[in-house]
């Protein structure tokens, strides 16, 4: 009984703390990233999502956000400071930060939490991603039509879910309009080293690669593309700028809708934790502009159209039936792939060389 | 221009890869020679590309931006140079705080210029010898820099070991106390010297935003200024080795990439291990005589001077 | 009139203390110079640089966290750079160590066996050491130089981590994220103080730096370290072989290291990760020689480069500065520490152009 009654009075509390919030000061929303604003890349959209609250909200929210919070140690008390402070919505935006994030919001029952790519959640603890495999199964299909040698050069970063599921998307969309195309993977074990990225580049594109694929964060391998004259997909963000022939379209991470519309549910009471996983018919993800000068229009209207049919559903990336490497039937006919086993997926499928590193 | 085989491509892409530690390792030799120890090369480096970016993108001149890229380099070494030869600061510290340093403003001279992009510097164009077969695009179809990436080696070469000025600064390298007592100004030198390290990476700063991958993001250089240190002491201060260092360790970068692409069965952590295990055993293998090792190692490396008279 | 800087006679007692605190005002005065130009408040920002983040329990609790792995990283480093040997790989001797500490979770995550902690913790010790004898062994059988060798291997240390945690370490059930089990209670170092995140690690801090202390001032070992650093000829001639000297300071500090490593991950972490050290590795090697090689210094030196740290994280929250500018800040910070301890060796002199100084003679 006491319980309750400690409870409710907290709850008053609460409602008094939030009803005089909406009343003087502005909400304010905080946001903990793992790179610099200025990596151009993951890091640098999350703040462009931060932009977009700022200018749907004007005076009525402040927004902070503090860079290069390394995933050690230090998440967990800079994510405490933000929620300390009054931020009242705090997103944070790496996988790392997953636990840091569960342990801070225990403590702070009354501020919400979004985390970004993790699979913990709790009662003020949502967790949100976007379906970045939509966007490379579209990048994919583009691929197919127009490779001319059948190799696709793939930098990727770490054998994570997140960029084997990436791998797999684009490979099952490349298959599906040219089935003799295969993929070679390079593992650059960096997030983040344009240097590297680009050599990635030259590499795949010596050993025969006439599209580059990149899951790291940096234009260089685009760079790469434009001056060896082969083409490629930017990431995160449109990098038509840093290669306006060799740029066929970009996945475009467009976290802005996403933060205004939870910003705006913390506003109205709304607020409930979820767990949200958004792709192209939410606009979580964008398709950068299908480039007219290098892309045949044929190839345009089927790319559109399968942009289109994943947003009406028609088209499922994952649907069956799905071979393995080996050649085993991993999703029948007739059937998706559920999203849990999405989540955690750790097989290439058939037409990728190599081996996962394990 | 004749056409350019896959071999040459790939010996191209190690050339641009190794040329920015080249650089900044070569300037970081000399200043080792003169007895100063610079830890702060990446800081140096990382002001020296967002200068030469942001100076290229305004004026439109290459020329102005590979300027500019080694004068805030200068500049950033001028500021080690007072702590560590005028106020006796610790070498080793002030260098890492450097970096600190050169990390903040870099990022925040930056701020402005992220996510433009700009032209890559061109290769030189000399008439005629870029048409020689298999050599012409290697040796005749680079950019400025890669030039002066080996020029500087030779010019190094020459200054050190042919040259009055050489002797000295090795001198002062040597025994700091003997050529000071023999009247030759020890800081002079040796600040000299730290203000050619400060050019060298600013250089290889330039050559990361204007060539290599011409743009600015923060932190590009991806810790190049501890690999081109660590090629000072892979190279026992030779010149000459240091462009081997530096060209073995682009090698065996590249190397592993293709390995990875041509399919080879192992994890790609193990992989990019190698250019640092590679580089670890070539130098046990070259630094097994004692004797040869140690006539090179600067006397006074990393030690404070200060006149007691 | 020129300026010339005369040596002391003797150390300055004096300014032994006194040179933090001129560093500490000229740091403040650039400081407002710096953020006034960049049209930030000057008071607002300094005070949410330094007194902020350790304005209550909470956050002195924090500024001994993060200055626990950088004094026992630095008072090893302290040691070999003394003996003059320059082990600047200790990042890479911290990630093995929490790996080789880690193991033990890994292999046996249900085990509620009280000795699992301490084991760990030896485990970690030893592992440091362990890749620390990689540069020694290097550096006395085949003449290798250790700056390159420890570079290097912190290098190839943490892509070791990588593998191991985007492979077989994965936490089973954790959908293939690059993320090891949650240490069970056995494993993690008790909390110090209830209500925050000050763990067990904090006391290791201050015994380390307590034996240094005593090691350095006052024992036989610490008298080799030293002289063997200051004079290898010497060190030879009072019966110190130099070889052995390499092996102790670079097991020291990498058992330090080591030991470093697995208190992060069994402490505030709580589980291995693709990135477990920020660079401590590197800034503890500025904080060894900010504390003048002296593990009293380095204590004092830990909290100043710890509290710069969270002044960083303090001035983004507070008044959204870029980190760029609280980096500029703590590079500054940093020069003036280091480059006002002069004074403790050397007085500044006035000099009229033409008079001869009375020391010139000597």
């Amino acid at each position: 009984m006491r319980k309750v009654l400690f409870a409710a009075i907290a709850a008053l509390f609460c409602v008094a703390g939030s009803t005089a919030v909406l009343a003087e000061d502005p909400l304010k929303v905080g946001f903990v990233y793992i790179g610099p604003v200025g990596d151009h890349g993951w890091t640098y959209q999350h703040n462009e999502g931060r932009l977009a609250v700022e200018q749907a909200f004007g005076d009525k929210v402040q927004t902070t956000f503090v860079e290069f919070v390394p995933e050690g140690q230090d998440a967990e008390r800079v994510i405490r400071q933000l929620a300390v402070d009054g931020h009242n919505l705090i997103f944070t935006t790496s996988f790392g930060y997953m636990n840091p994030t569960i342990k801070v919001a225990k403590n702070f029952p009354d501020v919400r939490f979004e985390h970004c790519s993790g699979y913990k959640r709790a009662d003020n603890v949502s967790t949100y991603l976007a379906r970045f495999y939509e966007g490379r199964y579209v990048i994919g299909r583009i691929a197919g039509a127009v490779t001319k040698s059948n190799t696709v050069g793939y930098i990727a970063s770490f054998p994570i879910p997140e960029v084997v599921r990436g791998i797999n998307a684009f490979t099952l969309g490349l298959r599906s309009v040219n089935p003799d195309a295969k993929v070679k993977v390079v593992w650059v074990s960096t997030w983040f080293d344009p240097g590297k990225e680009g050599d990635a580049a030259k590499a795949l594109i010596d050993q025969g690669a006439d599209i580059l694929v990149q899951h790291t964060d940096s234009p260089a391998p685009l760079q790469v593309a434009e001056e060896r004259g082969v083409h490629a997909f930017g990431q995160a963000s449109d990098m038509a700028a840093f290669g306006p022939n060799a740029h066929l379209s970009a996945i475009v991470n467009n976290w802005g809708p996403y933060y205004v519309a939870r910003t705006q549910a913390v506003m109205d009471g709304t607020w409930e934790s979820g767990d949200v996983w958004d792709g192209i018919a939410d606009d979580m993800i964008v398709m950068a502009e299908f480039n007219p000068n290098s892309l045949p229009a044929d190839v345009i209207a089927d790319a559109e159209a399968t942009v289109e049919g994943i947003r009406s559903g028609a088209i499922h990336p994952f649907a069956g039936p799905i071979m393995d490497q080996e050649g085993n039937e991993v999703v029948a006919a007739g059937e998706n792939l559920s999203d849990g086993d999405l989540l955690g997926m750790g097989y290439y499928v058939m037409g990728v060389d190599g081996s996962i590193p394990n | 221009m004749a056409a350019i085989t896959t071999i040459e491509l790939v010996l191209l892409t190690v050339i641009s890869a190794a040329t920015p530690l080249l650089l900044a390792a070569t300037g970081e030799l000399v200043v080792e020679r003169s007895g100063v120890l610079n830890l702060g090369v990446e800081g140096m480096m990382l002001v020296g590309a967002v200068s030469a970016f942001i100076v290229m993108l305004t004026t439109g001149s290459w020329a102005l931006g590979i300027v500019a890229g080694a004068a805030a380099g200068v500049i950033m070494s001028m500021l080690f140079g007072v702590l560590t030869l005028f106020f006796l600061a610790n070498q080793v510290a002030s260098g890492l705080a450097l970096t600190l340093f050169g990390i903040g403003v870099s990022s925040l001279l930056g701020i402005p210029f992220i996510g433009l992009p700009i032209d890559k510097l061109p290769a030189l164009d000399l008439p005629l010898l870029g048409d020689i077969p298999i050599l012409g695009p290697l040796i005749f179809g680079q950019d400025f820099l890669i030039y002066f990436s080996v020029l500087m080696i030779v010019v190094v070469h020459w200054f050190l070991f042919r040259t009055r000025s050489g002797l000295i600064l090795r001198a002062v390298g040597e025994s700091h106390d003997a050529a000071h007592s023999i009247g030759y100004s020890v800081i002079k030198i040796r600040f000299l010297a730290v203000m050619f390290g400060g050019a060298m990476a600013g250089l290889g700063g330039a050559f990361l935003s204007l060539s290599y991958t011409p743009m600015w993001v923060e932190q590009m250089t991806a810790g190049r200024g501890w690999i081109a240190l660590a090629l000072v002491v892979f190279a026992t201060w030779k010149p000459g080795r240091v462009l081997i260092g530096a060209y073995l360790f682009g090698s065996v970068t590249i190397l592993q990439l293709h390995l990875q692409g041509l399919g080879v069965q192992l994890p790609a952590q193990i992989l990019s291990m190698l250019p640092y295990l590679v580089t670890i055993l070539v130098l046990v293998l070259i630094s097994r005589n004692a004797a040869r090792v140690k006539l090179s190692a600067p006397g006074c490396l990393g030690q404070i001077f200060h006149p007691h008279s | 009139m020129r300026i010339k800087l005369v040596p002391r006679q003797t150390h300055s007692k004096v300014m032994t203390w006194m040179t933090p605190v001129m560093a500490l005002v000229l740091s403040l005065l650039s400081g407002t110079v710096m953020f006034s130009l960049l049209g930030y408040p000057p008071l607002e920002s300094l005070y949410a640089f330094f007194i902020s983040p350790i304005s209550d329990l909470y956050g002195l609790s924090e500024l001994f966290i993060k200055a626990t792995p950088l004094a026992i990283i630095a008072v090893g480093l302290a040691m070999g750079f003394r003996a003059n040997v320059w082990n600047i790989g200790a990042e890479g001797q911290f990630t093995i160590g929490a790996l080789t500490g880690s193991a033990l979770v890994i292999y046996f995550p249900e085990s509620d066996n009280v000795l699992m902690l301490p084991a760990m913790l030896i485990l970690g010790v030893a592992g440091g050491m362990a890749w620390a004898s990689i540069p020694a062994f290097l550096k006395t059988r085949f003449n290798t130089n250790e700056i390159l060798t420890s570079l290097l291997l912190v290098y190839v240390a943490i892509l070791i981590l990588s593998t191991l945690v985007h492979g077989p370490w994965k936490d089973p059930a954790g959908y293939n994220f690059p993320e090891s089990v949650i240490f069970q209670d056995v494993a993690t170092l008790p909390i110090i103080v209830p209500g925050t995140r000050l763990h067990f690690g904090a006391i290791f801090a201050l015994l380390v730096v307590a034996t240094g202390w005593v090691l350095f001032s006052r024992t036989l070992a610490g008298f080799q370290v030293r002289v063997s650093g200051l004079a290898p000829h010497a060190a030879r001639y009072t019966g110190v072989r130099s070889d052995r000297m390499v092996w102790y300071v670079l097991l020291g500090a990498g058992g330090l290291a080591g030991l470093a490593g697995i208190i992060e991950v069994a402490g505030p972490i709580g589980q291995v990760q693709p990135l477990i050290s920020p660079g401590y590795g590197f800034a503890a090697i500025i904080v060894a020689f900010l504390g003048r090689l002296h593990p009293l210094g380095i204590l004092f030196a830990s909290l100043v480069l710890a509290l710069s740290y969270l002044g960083g994280e303090f001035v983004q929250i507070k008044l959204g500065l870029p980190l760029g500018i609280a980096g500029v800040f703590q590079g500054m910070l940093l020069f003036f520490l280091l480059s006002c301890d002069v004074l403790i060796n050397y007085r500044v002199e006035f000099r009229r152009p033409g008079t001869k100084s009375s020391a010139s003679s000597a």
